[in-house]
């Protein structure tokens, strides 16, 4: 039997239950109702579409349906972000940095975006991220490969997801030398841009530690979007080289590659390719056997085998009819260490939608699993990641007709990235101290 | 020889465009558009040759006839659909309707072949390679040099040795003249912008097997021609020749002694010329009509 203060108090306590609930309801309601407006910029017109843009904006989208219809694999099988319904504002990169800036600060004030993931220009990413932390805005880099971004300057609310391009060339270098690849002579060729004057840089300091006696013949620089590489083919093919290494990407890479082979240039060269797995599901048997390429990540054929990595090839094929190349999963990864942030932010902050402060504080120093490997906040003061990255060799597989890597060599983030107290430069001129490898 | 090769490319898409303001007066801004449509419907073209199972040399036919098809479906739309509604008024507005053409035109693309690349080197295949002084010269590169030779060689023996030809001419020295004279100056816009529209189409077509096919063609090219119109003499036709071959020279001895002024010997040369003789090349200075 219940006295009547207790008989009260139970009452009470029913009505407070009651109450709560109801509130808790509402809350949910409320919750699921709530969307995370989410911004993204990446090339959907111009000459990096075709390579980065476009399959960039299909992972985007592809992350989009599955999040938000919770259909992702563990610790991405929440709906949306946090239960906030994902709204995508998809923008085109492309018309240069003043562009971006301007279409940046309209994402973030007219169309009130919750955080942009974006950027596939390293001139891009260098313009947009003092714009994010003058408006007290929270960024994510996706795609973009200049180190200077957080070895120049200290962003509060940018964070880059994705290794930088110091990575791709000291892997390459590494993998050189542990396959014992004779480099006695080497030609280069590169864009006369941000990305190949750096990646050029970042190679040869790598190559002045591990093949010091070896020598340069060409070093060309034609303009990015040349075209034309007949008299470059000349200069290559009147220097043999026992190595060409090349950073170009897209159509650049496409048309040297055709009009190279169609002068025979690379039977007596081996080509090393920093970025080309997004070509080879087009060039087929036009790519030379025995390549020796990169993706800027354990990417696509490069790539190891896992669930999450299962999970995605198979959606974005699914969805988008191809295998999935570097710049979809590096666009995946950032929406992964969004989604992450954003629901770890809220798991703190009793489950509202969290500020930009509560989820760049959430994001800062996170690691976070993704179809590429694991990625680790790990540079720039937490906003820099590291991860780990693949080379391998290319052939030419006729029965599938596609374009197989073999002898992949796959190296630990902290073999192939800087630590954290030294610019990437320093740290390639001085024999890479600190590195871990396996 | 590299910067022959480079020149017949050049060549074959600048004379469009040299034509075209010769004849009209515009600036094409949208002739780059049309280089890379061209490229396009030919990539379009070899692959359905290639499908049906046709000897490899009718690529070369193909190619050919998609350059044809661009020309008679684009010119004719475009001179009497938008540009003859500007005659008349400042070239600079012409030149703004053709600069907004490009911007469309580069949509209309994606619209139609998307943004993934096309691949056509089965005519550059067909070539091979020679020998020559220890290097491997592409044949497919010497096929073009005879095409732009070809292209140069009808356009310069029409426009002077037949009637149609000099009536063009007339119309370049003069329109009005031409017009009190009884010719049919819509007609020969018409015509003109058409041939140019093939030449650009042409140079895109026979280009695509050099190349991956994919959006953004368009800017590069257009830029470049018109470094060789500027220094050759807006609308004359040996200057576009000897523009191309400028142009190709400077570069390939730029990319062989000092790659890394490439881009700039192109326009150090054209700021050259343009200190010198700021007609171009090929063009007089002319006294105002009044």
């Amino acid at each position: 039997m219940f006295s009547s203060k207790s008989k009260g108090n139970t009452r009470y306590r029913l009505l407070s239950m009651l109450a709560a609930a109801g509130v808790l309801t509402l809350a949910g309601a409320a919750q699921a109702e709530e969307t995370f407006k989410l911004g993204v910029v990446t090339f959907l017109s111009g000459p990096a579409a075709e390579s980065f843009g476009v399959p960039a904006a299909n992972a985007a989208k592809l992350m989009v349906e599955q999040f938000n219809k919770a259909t992702a694999p563990a610790p991405y099988n929440k709906p949306g972000f946090g239960g906030m319904k994902i709204e995508m504002v998809l923008v085109d990169e492309n018309g240069g940095g003043a562009k971006q800036v301007q279409e940046l600060r309209n994402l973030y004030q007219r169309e009130n975006v919750d955080a942009v993931i974006g950027y596939v220009g390293s001139g891009d990413c260098l313009a947009v991220a003092p714009v994010a932390d003058e408006l007290k805005k929270f960024l994510v880099l996706f795609d973009c490969g200049s180190p200077r971004i957080f070895e120049d300057a200290s962003p509060k609310y940018v964070f880059r997801t994705a290794s930088h391009a110091a990575m791709d060339n000291v892997s390459l270098v590494r993998y050189l030398k542990a396959h014992n690849v004779k480099v006695n002579t080497m030609n280069l060729i590169n864009q006369d841009y941000a990305w190949g004057l750096d990646s050029r840089a970042d190679f040869l300091a790598g190559m002045a530690n591990a093949y010091p006696q070896a020598k340069m013949g060409a070093d060309l620089l034609p303009k990015f979007g040349a075209g034309q590489y007949g008299t470059e083919v000349s200069v290559l093919g009147g220097k043999q080289a026992d190595i060409t290494y090349s950073s170009l990407w897209g159509g650049d890479l496409q048309g040297f590659l055709l009009q190279g082979a169609a002068r025979g240039l690379f039977k007596d060269t081996t080509l090393v390719l920093s970025a080309a797995d997004h070509v080879l599901p087009g060039l087929l048997d036009k790519m030379p056997d025995g390549s020796i390429i990169g993706a800027r990540g354990a990417y696509g054929i490069l790539s190891a085998k896992s669930p999450i990595n299962d999970w995605f090839q198979a959606s974005y094929q699914s969805m988008h009819k191809a295998l999935p190349v570097q710049a979809g999963y590096r666009m995946t990864q950032a929406f992964m260490g969004v989604k992450m942030a954003v629901e770890s932010a809220m798991a703190k902050n009793g489950g509202k939608k969290p500020t930009p402060e509560q989820i760049a504080e959430a994001m800062r120093n996170s690691t976070f699993d993704t179809p590429g490997g694991q990625i680790r906040m790990a540079l720039g003061d937490g906003h820099q990641a590291i991860q780990g990255t693949a080379i391998g060799k290319t052939k030419y597989d006729a029965a599938s007709k596609r374009v197989l890597a073999v002898d992949v060599q796959t190296f630990g983030a902290e073999c192939v990235n800087p630590p954290a107290n030294m610019k990437s430069m320093d740290w390639i001129k001085a024999g890479f101290p600190g590195a871990k490898c396996n | 020889m590299d910067a022959v090769a480079y020149a017949s490319w050049l060549f074959i898409v600048s004379l469009g465009m040299t034509l075209v303001f010769g004849v009209l007066k515009i600036l094409n801004m949208a002739h780059g558009s049309i280089y890379a449509i061209g490229a396009y419907a030919a990539a379009t073209a070899v692959s359905l040759a290639v499908s049906l199972g046709l000897p490899p040399a009718f690529s070369l036919v193909a190619m050919l006839l998609s350059a044809v098809a661009v020309a008679v479906t684009v010119g004719p739309l475009l001179e009497r659909g938008l540009l003859a509604r500007y005659y008349g008024r400042d070239e600079v507005v012409l030149l703004l309707v053709t600069y907004a053409l490009f911007l469309m035109l580069e949509d209309v693309t994606k619209l139609v072949w998307g943004v993934n690349p096309y691949y056509v080197s089965e005519p550059a295949q067909l070539f091979g390679n020679v020998l020559f002084a220890g290097m491997r010269i592409g044949g497919y590169d010497l096929f073009l040099v005879g095409l732009a030779a070809v292209c140069g060689l009808i356009t310069w023996y029409v426009l002077n040795r037949t009637t149609s030809g000099k009536i063009v001419l007339a119309v370049i020295h003069n329109p009005e003249m031409s017009a009190s004279m009884g010719v049919n100056i819509q007609r020969v816009y018409v015509v003109a912008f058409t041939v140019g529209v093939f030449l650009a189409a042409l140079g895109g077509a026979f280009t695509a097997p050099m190349i991956s096919v994919q959006p953004g063609l368009s800017v590069s090219v257009i830029i470049i021609s018109f470094a060789v119109v500027i220094i050759g003499g807006l609308g004359s036709i040996q200057g576009a020749a000897v523009g191309a071959l400028v142009v190709g020279a400077a570069r390939s001895l730029a990319v062989h002694l000092m790659p890394e002024i490439e881009l700039f010997s192109i326009y150090l040369v054209m700021a050259a010329v343009l200190i010198f003789r700021p007609e171009g090349l090929f063009q007089s200075v002319k006294a105002r009509l009044i």
